[in-house]
């Protein structure tokens, strides 16, 4: 019985790969809930943050602030990107960085530099081998991401816009639009986009006349421009890490349900030929006693 | 959709409220605001307190709790970014109650000086949210 131990050898590694990847897929599952309740919970806010800073653009306002003032040559342009911490979610960090490296690219074909901030690990490994230029990072976000760690490097970036070292802000994310699908995306944020995306797919854009008009500041423009610009950045990263994490979860939970599947039909195409081999032996064994005793 | 304005009021956690209204207010730092439909573009901070929705076609009135935040109103829409919304409804005022004893010993406490503008701010948002229920019983009794 040649090769048997090594089929059941086999068979039984298979048989522990495929525990592993069963419990990350009921642990990804179970976070997928909360990471998606979360993501939901923060949607409706960050249309109307978007809505509201589009209308904004859109108005002649009394005090032009920086983000609302498009600049004529972009010489250097600053990206945050978004993926996980940890790999084993099937496509989902691929997808983003092919973005990542295609933008890069264009920007580079145009003599324009790119200063990167990385939200994620596997971001900031892959901007790093890339020879990217990181002026900050955050990582290890864990699985409930808070605000105030993300505030401190897109403050980074904002703060080179406003001194006029870059003169664009762009994001890259993952969004998420069902457990089986997470599309990556590729957005501007500062200067103020006049459309934007909803995580639906629908492009929305503000209904209103161009620069006509002007609100009524109560009590003062700056102040309140300069509020809400803060509150738009803060809700459009936190949106974006939200997003990431719901993805990031469902594409796990998916990436193992098939991986923990596959265990399975190579256990069973195993099993096969164990059985196959063990039969072949016996009869083998049979025919020989059989050939023997007639011999005599 | 003759004469009302869309509402939306939105918190970073969820959706409060979204539907047409007849007629607003709002608590603006400046003061209250009534808003109708066709108001001119107005743009300003809001303060601790109630926002009130009166809905088209009826007497009753949609209460909402706002601990400050940002006001955009468009002639067809008025959007309140809130810090944090509640429903009136789910306003309990034996909480309120204690968080404003509570934000009342901190100012007594005079050694924790740095901490005087935060219990400053507690003790007016457990005053607006205490404003609100009142004004929510009167209607509601």
């Amino acid at each position: 019985m040649a090769g048997s131990k090594e089929i059941r050898n086999k068979i039984k590694s298979v048989q522990s790969t495929r525990k592993i990847t069963k419990a990350m897929e009921m642990v990804a599952a179970s976070k997928m809930k909360k990471a998606q309740d979360r993501m939901r919970a923060t949607r409706p806010y960050m249309e109307k943050v978007f809505n509201i800073v589009m209308h904004i653009a859109k108005a002649n306002t009394e005090y032009r602030h920086p983000f609302l003032v498009p600049r004529e040559q972009v010489k250097r342009v600053g990206a945050i990107v978004v993926t996980t911490d940890k790999g084993l979610c099937g496509g989902l960090n691929t997808n983003i960085l092919r973005q990542v490296l295609t933008a890069h690219k264009e920007w580079k074909a145009k003599g324009i530099d790119v200063d990167y901030v990385a939200i994620g690990g596997k971001g900031l490994g892959f901007l790093q081998r890339m020879g990217g230029n990181i002026v900050a990072s955050a990582v290890q976000l864990g699985d409930r991401p808070h605000l105030d760690r993300l505030v401190g490097p897109v403050k980074t970036l904002v703060d080179e816009y406003l001194a006029g070292k870059v003169d664009e802000v762009h994001v890259f994310y993952t969004t998420f639009i069902n457990t089986m699908r997470q599309e990556p995306r590729h957005g501007r944020i500062i200067p103020i986009p006049h459309q934007f995306r909803t995580a639906t797919g629908e492009v929305r854009t503000a209904e209103l006349s161009d620069g006509t008009w002007d609100y009524i500041y109560e009590p003062d423009a700056r102040d309140l421009l300069d509020g809400m610009m803060r509150r738009y950045l803060e809700a459009t990263v936190f949106q974006m890490v939200n997003e990431n994490q719901s993805s990031e979860q469902s594409a796990r939970m998916v990436a193992m349900k098939s991986a923990s599947d596959n265990a399975g039909k190579i256990i069973q195409e195993l099993q096969l030929i164990y059985n196959k081999s063990r039969q072949a032996a016996i009869t083998k064994e049979l025919s020989e006693i059989v050939g023997g005793a007639a011999a005599v | 959709m003759a004469n009302t304005i869309h509402v939306d009021v939105v918190s970073a956690e969820e959706q409060i409220y979204s539907g047409e209204a007849e007629f607003i207010v709002l608590p603006g730092v400046d003061g209250e605001l009534g808003v109708y439909p066709r108001h001119t573009p107005l743009f300003t901070q809001i303060k601790p307190g109630a926002v009130r929705i009166k809905l088209p076609g009826q007497a009753q009135e949609e209460f909402v709790f706002v601990q400050g935040g940002f006001l955009e109103v468009q002639p067809t829409k008025v959007t309140v970014l809130a810090d944090t919304a509640i429903r009136a409804t789910d306003l309990d005022e034996a909480k309120v109650l204690e968080s404003k004893k509570k934000a009342e010993e901190a100012m007594a406490n005079k050694d924790a000086a740095g901490n005087i503008a935060a219990a400053q701010a507690e003790l007016a948002a457990a005053l607006a949210q205490l404003e609100a229920i009142r004004k929510f019983r009167n209607r509601a009794g």
